[in-house]
């Protein structure tokens, strides 16, 4: 036994040895010489450790959480986003012509200082003076020129579809930019894309292959941005402020001097840590906040409900290739029977809100026509839906509680969502037993996330959710995720239920031509797309999710909320939403200052 | 004894080439395109689905006929090339294990080897008299039934939040960067308390069990009622007792060890502990096939090296197998 002791306390030593040394060589594979040189923006590579122990200051450094899902891979801003465990790349280090603000509806001048259109097929940029990269090189409309032609050149880049109607950039002098367009403009697309597409240095990306743009990890990246990439580990990306940032004499100084973005592995941990004040903005979806905001644990955007200020909406989109589902008199049914009071108060315990019949998110309420929604909206109303069903001609034959379509065949169809969404599979059960209420046999199943997302995408669904309608400044974006057309063997991009409607589509088709000024036209187009929309109803806007964000006021204040005029911003880290507030949400902080 | 150890050897290498083909098989009978989950939420603003659809199909290799990806894996295989992982796109496979394994291995191992030991001898203890027996024995059922993840969000809360004496989450101090320093280390050690506590309380209880159960029946052989009889000191008899009942023991121990390259899954979960169980579970959601192929070659080839280990121990800890070999 004493040769056991003694071999066993051996591995015991050698195995904490070998981890300890392991994650102590770790994530420095560049560490810039942070507390010496602050003012340094060039990162100097450094092969070793820093020697005395680095400990971030309390009242500097922003503790985030929501946004990491696992360790970060890649720092390339072309990337699609839920890849990029790196959330901050675009946002924190690249930026964008333009942002947008969701809560007054203006295209903000961001590296751009303005943007028109001289004529209708040709736009100019003009570009800040005085923009840099961090590593010194300037910011010039050869940067820009360089980035839009990347789209051109390769295929496989989110953006090069903008081409089919671009024809070429030129950059007049170092801070004009004129894009010409041929025939058949997309207005609404390229407003759009105007705060998407992120500006990449020309003299670093130019020597890159076409693997490394399209598929290339970029680490150590080098951008216009705020901050700059520090350093990460396996749960945890740290950026550090970049002091020589072009925007501090425009926009102010970010608060933080360092953000470290938290990946929590579960919903108790954030929770935990956002209460203590170790996290200051939680992202995450914490069921129950609703309780705990009543009582002070933690602050929301709203004092009351919906708490949370809505992001997205959640649609359920109805497989209309199939036999009810392809009658619209049944999905208008369907519409009446759902029961999304109790989706608001039970699954979600108030933390969102039902949406509107249009599925346009608040902050695009212009474009709603209020007239036809009054006439042709749903609300929840069981014996509407059994009044509809009747009229339809579906009845209940067989006395099992259940309708049978006109022609006699059973009715049996099946709600999904991906099993592990505890707020969706909730809301699904919900979804269920209103309908069977009203005399639909609807069943709810979750299958593997894997799984489901082959059905939605090849349309073997019956009926899901699905909540990619984020906020946008444009109706657009919404409508062609709905419609997408033409419709293929596999969907990827919306209109999962395959609704084949030539009208419909060609009024998504002319919204994406009307002017972004001309919000007339818009509206006139809208409304006709509202009409089609719920008279055919082919797919459900239920409810709007929420832009989760909980935060403690521990150490850091004047967080956005309602009626606080000093942050008008969005309290969120997600990937896309930078340039929607979340930076200048972060130049508005203050620090809680000790007394 | 050579023709003993060649004809293991050679079993081993038969099981690992099926395990590894049935490895290799497994994640592409998952329902679903790992491909089409990478691309699913960028295809919203933009028609270049198609396009990027074909691209990462190319760069995965999966537009590959079956029997070519087959050929290709072992290939790359045997060049410590495991792929690249879709999940964590562009990190290489081997990296991603690089950089993980080394927490589970810092929780799991010391946690294993201390509950089996801690285990093994109040197992031994709970054997000796019926006192001690009515004692460690219920406690030792109670730690053993007790669901894991409920005792590690309990240990989480009451020392974590209630007590605040340890952090809830992490592997070191979310203020600090590493650095071979007391301070770092120090934080190192608190974070990793809590987790190496909740699995080293689960362990325990079940080896106890397991050591008194074995060490009763030892006791009741033939040959522990003859020393007995005479006249030997209880000492003795216990002492030769344990020597044959820790060989199962053994067994269980070196099997542990095999599997720790599957990482502790509920306790990353619980702890926000980083490692490679969170990552696996991460890359079967997301149809990552490197990732997971990656993974559990490693279990393989983990399991079987601890079953050959198990082999030569046996040989040299139990004189049976000893002379049951060279009378073959």
């Amino acid at each position: 036994m004493k040769r056991a002791t003694f071999f066993l306390s051996i591995l015991l030593a050698l195995s904490l040895l070998l981890s300890a040394c392991q994650t102590a060589a770790e994530p420095t594979e560049v560490a810039e010489p942070v507390d010496e040189q602050e003012t340094e923006p060039v990162e100097e590579p450094v092969v070793e450790a820093p020697e005395e122990t680095v400990v971030y200051d309390r009242s500097e450094t922003l503790y985030v959480s929501g946004a990491a899902w696992g360790p970060a891979s890649t720092w390339n801003p072309f990337q699609p986003g839920s890849l990029a465990n790196t959330t901050g790349t675009l946002g924190y280090v690249y930026e964008t012509l333009f942002a947008y603000d969701p809560m007054t509806g203006e295209m903000i001048p961001w590296l751009a200082e303005s943007g028109e259109w001289v004529d209708d097929a040709t736009y100019v940029v003009t570009l800040r003076d005085g923009l840099t990269w961090s590593d010194g090189e300037a910011l010039t409309a050869d940067d820009v020129k360089f980035t839009f032609d990347l789209g051109q050149q390769y295929a496989a880049l989110w953006f090069s579809p903008m081409w089919n109607y671009l024809s070429s950039v030129t950059a007049d002098s170092a801070t004009q930019v004129t894009f010409a367009f041929g025939d058949d403009i997309l207005y609404q697309e390229w407003s759009n894309n105007l705060y998407n597409i992120p500006i990449v240095p020309e003299h670093l990306w130019s020597s890159k292959t076409e693997e490394e743009i399209i598929v290339g990890a970029n680490e150590n990246p080098i951008g216009s941005g705020a901050y700059l990439y520090d350093t990460h580990a396996e749960d945890r990306n740290i950026w550090v402020r970049n002091e020589n940032w072009w925007g501090i004499d425009v926009f102010g100084t970010p608060a933080p001097k360092r953000i470290v973005d938290i990946r929590t592995s579960s919903n108790n941990v954030a929770l935990g840590m956002v209460t203590m004040g170790d996290i200051d903005l939680s992202n995450n979806f914490l069921p129950g906040i609703a309780e705990l905001s009543k009582q002070g644990y933690v602050d929301t955007y709203f004092e009351g409900p919906p708490y949370m200020l809505s992001a997205n909406t959640a649609v359920l989109f109805l497989n209309t290739t199939l036999k009810p589902l392809d009658d619209a008199a049944f999905r208008r049914a369907l519409a009446f029977a759902i029961d999304v009071p109790s989706i608001v108060n039970v699954a979600y315990a108030q933390l969102v809100a039902a949406a509107s019949p249009s599925g346009l998110l608040p902050s695009l309420s212009t474009f709603e026509d209020a007239d036809v929604i009054a006439e042709l909206g749903y609300s929840f109303d069981t014996a509407q839906a059994q009044q509809i069903l009747a009229d339809a001609g579906y009845v209940d034959i067989d006395d099992d509680g259940f309708v049978e379509t006109p022609d006699g065949d059973p009715i049996e169809l099946q709600v999904t969502c991906p099993s592990g969404w505890t707020d969706w599979m909730a809301a699904i059960d919900i979804i269920a037993s209103s309908a069977q209420a009203a005399g639909i046999n609807v069943q709810s199943t979750y299958p593997d996330y894997g799984a489901w997302n082959t059905e939605l995408q090849s349309g073997t669904f019956n009926m899901t959710l699905n909540n990619w309608a984020a906020m946008s400044n444009t109706p657009w974006t919404l409508y062609n995720l709905l419609f997408r057309h033409p419709i293929q063997e596999q969907m990827q991009s919306g209109n999962f239920g395959r609704y084949d409607n030539q009208t419909i589509f060609d009024l998504v088709d002319e919204l994406a031509r009307v002017p972004m000024t001309d919000i007339a036209g818009m509206q006139a187009v809208t409304s006709q797309i509202q009409e089609l929309m719920l008279t055919e109803m082919p797919m459900i806007p239920l409810w709007y999710n929420g832009l989760w964000a909980q935060f403690s006021t521990a150490h850091w204040t004047n967080w956005p909320a309602e009626g606080n005029a000093d942050n008008p911003t969005l309290p969120t880290t997600w990937s896309g939403y930078w340039q929607l507030g979340g930076l200048m949400n972060l130049i508005n902080l203050e620090p809680v200052v000790a007394e | 004894m050579k023709r003993y150890f060649l004809r293991k050897l050679l079993i081993y290498l038969l099981t690992f080439f099926l395990a590894v083909t049935i490895d290799w098989l497994i994640p592409r009978f998952m329902p679903g395109d790992p491909i089409a989950n990478m691309l699913a939420r960028t295809s919203v603003n933009s028609n270049a689905a198609q396009v990027m659809y074909e691209y990462y199909s190319h760069v995965f290799g999966l537009d590959l006929p079956i029997w070519q990806q087959y050929l290709n894996f072992w290939g790359s295989l045997f060049h410590g090339d495991l792929g690249i992982s879709a999940y964590l796109f562009p990190t290489p496979v081997v990296n991603v294990l690089k950089r993980a394994v080394p927490y589970d291995i810092f929780l799991l191992v010391p946690s294993i080897l201390l509950s089996w030991y801690v285990g093994n001898k109040f197992g031994a203890f709970a054997a000796r008299s019926k006192w001690l027996d009515n004692t460690i024995s219920p406690l030792s059922y109670v730690l053993t039934a007790t669901p894991y993840m409920w005792l590690g969000i309990l240990l989480a809360w009451f020392f974590g939040i209630v007590l605040r004496i340890f952090p809830i989450a992490g592997a070191y101090s979310f203020t600090m960067r590493p650095t071979l320093s007391l301070p770092f280390i120090g934080s190192v050690l608190k974070h990793w308390f809590l987790p190496f506590a909740s699995l080293f309380l689960v362990g325990v209880g079940g080896q106890a069990i397991g050591m008194r159960n074995m060490i009763i029946y030892e006791l009741e052989a033939d040959y522990s009622h003859y020393l007995e009889a005479l006249g030997a000191p209880r000492s003795l008899i216990r002492k030769y007792a344990f020597r044959n009942a820790i060989l199962p023991q053994v067994t269980g121990l070196a099997l542990s060890l095999g599997v720790i390259v599957a990482g502790a899954l509920v306790t990353e979960v619980v702890f926000s502990y980083p490692g490679i169980g969170y990552l696996l579970l991460a890359a079967i959601q997301n149809q990552d096939y490197f990732l997971i192929q990656g993974c559990f070659l490693f279990i393989i080839i983990g399991v079987l090296i601890a079953n050959f280990i198990i082999d030569i121990v046996y040989v040299i800890i139990d004189p049976r197998t000893r002379r049951g070999m060279t009378g073959e």
